[in-house]
């Protein structure tokens, strides 16, 4: 198992190299690529909008279409950053001003090419380790018991509380919202009714992509109309050849390049935090280990590489955990897990045995994705002043119908419809009140998970706790998330004194 | 379920346990920092934004109600109309991109997805 024979690659070529695939790539790449230069559109919204369409296709150019849009959306992210001061996605939330300092200074083209050539390099990088590590992962995931995935659930729920930005305690709060959601309906180990009020609708449990439609796109949708007010204003940025000098930058800054994409990487791995969270730490390494510390912020390179690289390595890392146990890395493989299962690829050590063509098709797409990202990423700086003066009152609405028609498409059920727009207020209530939205995701996409490996793990122990310790791996993955709980408990105590002297 | 220990009552009630304590703490902070009970967002002080939030959420509502009874053809120009002129386009404009646009999910999701869109009251003039 892992071993990659040549029949597996030919075949992998031949699901990828075929037309309909390659225009399905083609034409993702191109709403990825809108969708992430308009501000208030998002990468996560993007895959939740192309779940409908996928639903229609075949398993390779449905999560080739996923792989693309979200690739191209993030480093487009980068563009309205630079010309507007707005961040296209959250991704580029971390460098934005600095890259609109550089185009006020008269940068503009190093600051859109850089996000454009380092995007691509970081993208590589996170798709040479997915493809290097999920295999050999699997190996070793193949061993796990019930014990073990659940320490790993809990272990991912853990992560995604603690690196999500702001409130930790919101984090938690967030975290139970979406683990009860996921307890709802017939689909418990007890195979009992929970919360369904005796509506048909409700004994199935709720359907997953409503609500992210409702959670990602919807309640952007609020936010953005809610801004609607807000001018956008364009700084004016001569651009040539975008890709000029970049060989030079990349020479001068190889560290802040690999240091970016392995950070991206690891935390795209983490379960729950994804390239937003990737960039703002880049950023903040970049800045912290600096020999010119003094001009960030006014305009510098050296943090939009570190950082650009980082947010589009961290799309691939998020899907070793995907991949290997079923644990979504970010917000988009959250989504992108539902349709795996769809597809008939389950996510699970043994995909790699039984799906190995189109899992390496996969493999193959992320690398046509970043490679394309170069001749499409230049055009869309050409056209990003076109495309930034899309009207906001047309496209907002149009977009929610699609929303609309996408959330009805799933179960062909009215319900739907009724859950997206819940779900949509949910959202957006969260995050103006600074609860973090991917806890409540992940814990809906791993609540069933969670319980079922805990009541699982208690019958083949008969109720003794000491058993999710007693197997090697279990006990020290056990180990470990006591020790991720403990920590900030830890520091926090030590840290009180200090605090409380800060103003 | 009498006699088993971690039945289906279990986990959802550990997780009310854990929903109160956060709660408790979350407002036990927030009374200590003297945050206000709730507070009006921005917005609220633009007119165009109050119209258009509003707006949003009642067309929801009413598509919800409405759809299967007008179908989603009327129920989606009206939609997206009101939205779009509310929002401050022109006439000019909104009209024929609320037509275009529910055309075009009526040709990619109806006819090339094979999603059932409701007719509705159109029923007689299906295509």
């Amino acid at each position: 198992m892992g071993v990659l024979t040549a029949s597996v690659l030919a075949q992998a070529f031949a699901l990828v190299f075929d037309p309909y695939v390659l225009w399905v790539i083609l034409a993702s790449a191109i709403f990825g690529l809108f969708v992430g230069a308009v501000p208030g559109l998002t990468a996560t919204m993007a895959t939740a909008l192309l779940v409908p369409v996928t639903f229609f296709m075949p398993p390779v150019p449905a999560i080739a279409s996923i792989v693309t849009a979200t690739a191209m959306a993030i480093f487009a992210g980068d563009i309205p950053s630079c010309l507007l001061r707005m961040p296209g996605t959250p991704a580029s939330a971390a460098y934005t001003d600095e890259a609109y300092a550089m185009t006020k200074k008269g940068q503009g083209e190093v600051a859109l090419g850089s996000g454009l050539w380092f995007s691509v390099l970081g993208g590589l990088f996170g798709t040479a380790v997915l493809i290097a590590a999920a295999p050999s992962l699997a190996e070793i995931a193949l061993k796990f018991s019930s014990f073990e995935y659940f320490w790993l659930v809990v272990l991912g729920l853990a992560s995604a509380v603690f690196l999500a930005i702001g409130n930790p305690l919101k984090g938690v709060v967030s975290l139970l919202f979406g683990l009860l959601v996921a307890s709802e309906g017939l689909d418990n180990p007890a195979g009992y009714p929970r919360f369904t009020f005796g509506n048909a609708e409700l004994a199935g449990g709720l359907t997953l992509i409503p609500i992210m439609i409702g959670m990602f796109a919807v309640s952007e949708i609020l936010r953005s109309v809610s801004r609607i007010e807000q001018p956008w204003e364009m700084a004016q940025a001569k651009i040539g050849n975008v890709l000029h000098g970049m060989w030079g930058l990349t020479k001068r800054y190889p560290v802040q390049l690999l240091r970016g994409s392995v950070v991206g990487t690891a935390i795209g791995a983490l379960p729950g935090a994804g390239a937003d969270i990737a960039a703002w730490m880049s950023y903040a390494i970049s800045k912290r280990f600096s020999k010119e510390r003094e001009k960030f912020g006014t305009g510098h390179v050296e943090g939009i590489i570190e950082a650009g690289a980082s947010n589009n390595s961290a799309l691939a890392g998020a899907w070793i955990p995907a991949l290997v146990f079923g644990i979504p890395g970010d917000s988009i493989t959250a989504i992108v897990i539902g349709v795996l299962y769809i597809k008939g690829l389950n996510p699970g050590p043994t995909i790699f045995m039984n799906n190995a063509p189109a899992i390496y098709a996969i493999f193959l797409v992320f690398i046509l994705a970043n490679l394309l990202m170069l001749p499409l990423g230049i055009a869309a700086i050409k056209a990003a002043k076109q495309m930034l003066r899309a009207p906001r009152e047309v496209l907002l609405p149009v977009i929610l119908l699609f929303c609309i028609v996408g959330s009805f498409a799933i179960n062909n059920s009215i319900f739907g419809v009724l859950l997206m727009l819940a779900f949509g207020i949910v959202g957006y209530v969260m995050e103006e009140n600074g609860f973090p939205i991917a806890p409540a995701i992940l814990g809906m996409v791993l609540g069933a998970m969670l319980e079922e490996n805990f009541i699982s793990s208690m019958i083949k122990a008969d109720g003794r706790l000491l058993a999710f310790f007693e197997r090697p791996i279990a006990g020290s993955l056990g180990v470990l998330t006591i020790a991720v709980f403990s920590v900030p408990l830890i520091r926090r105590t030590m840290a009180v004194p200090w605090r409380r002297s800060e103003p | 379920m009498p006699g088993q220990k971690f039945g289906p009552a279990w986990f959802p009630g550990l997780i009310a346990v854990g929903l109160a304590v956060c709660g408790a703490l979350l407002i036990v902070s927030g009374a200590r920092q003297r945050a206000p009970w709730i507070a009006a967002p921005e917005w609220i002080h633009s007119p165009r934004a109050r119209a258009g939030v509003a707006a949003l959420l009642a067309g929801l509502v009413f598509y919800v109600l409405a759809a299967d009874a007008l179908g989603f053809h009327i129920t989606g120009v009206l939609l997206l109309a009101a939205w779009i002129r509310l929002l401050g386009a022109s006439w000019r404009v909104t009209l024929p991109v609320a037509i275009i646009s529910t055309l075009v999910i009526h040709f990619s999701f109806y006819k090339l997805l094979r999603v059932p869109l409701p007719w509705g009251v159109l029923e007689g003039w299906a295509f």
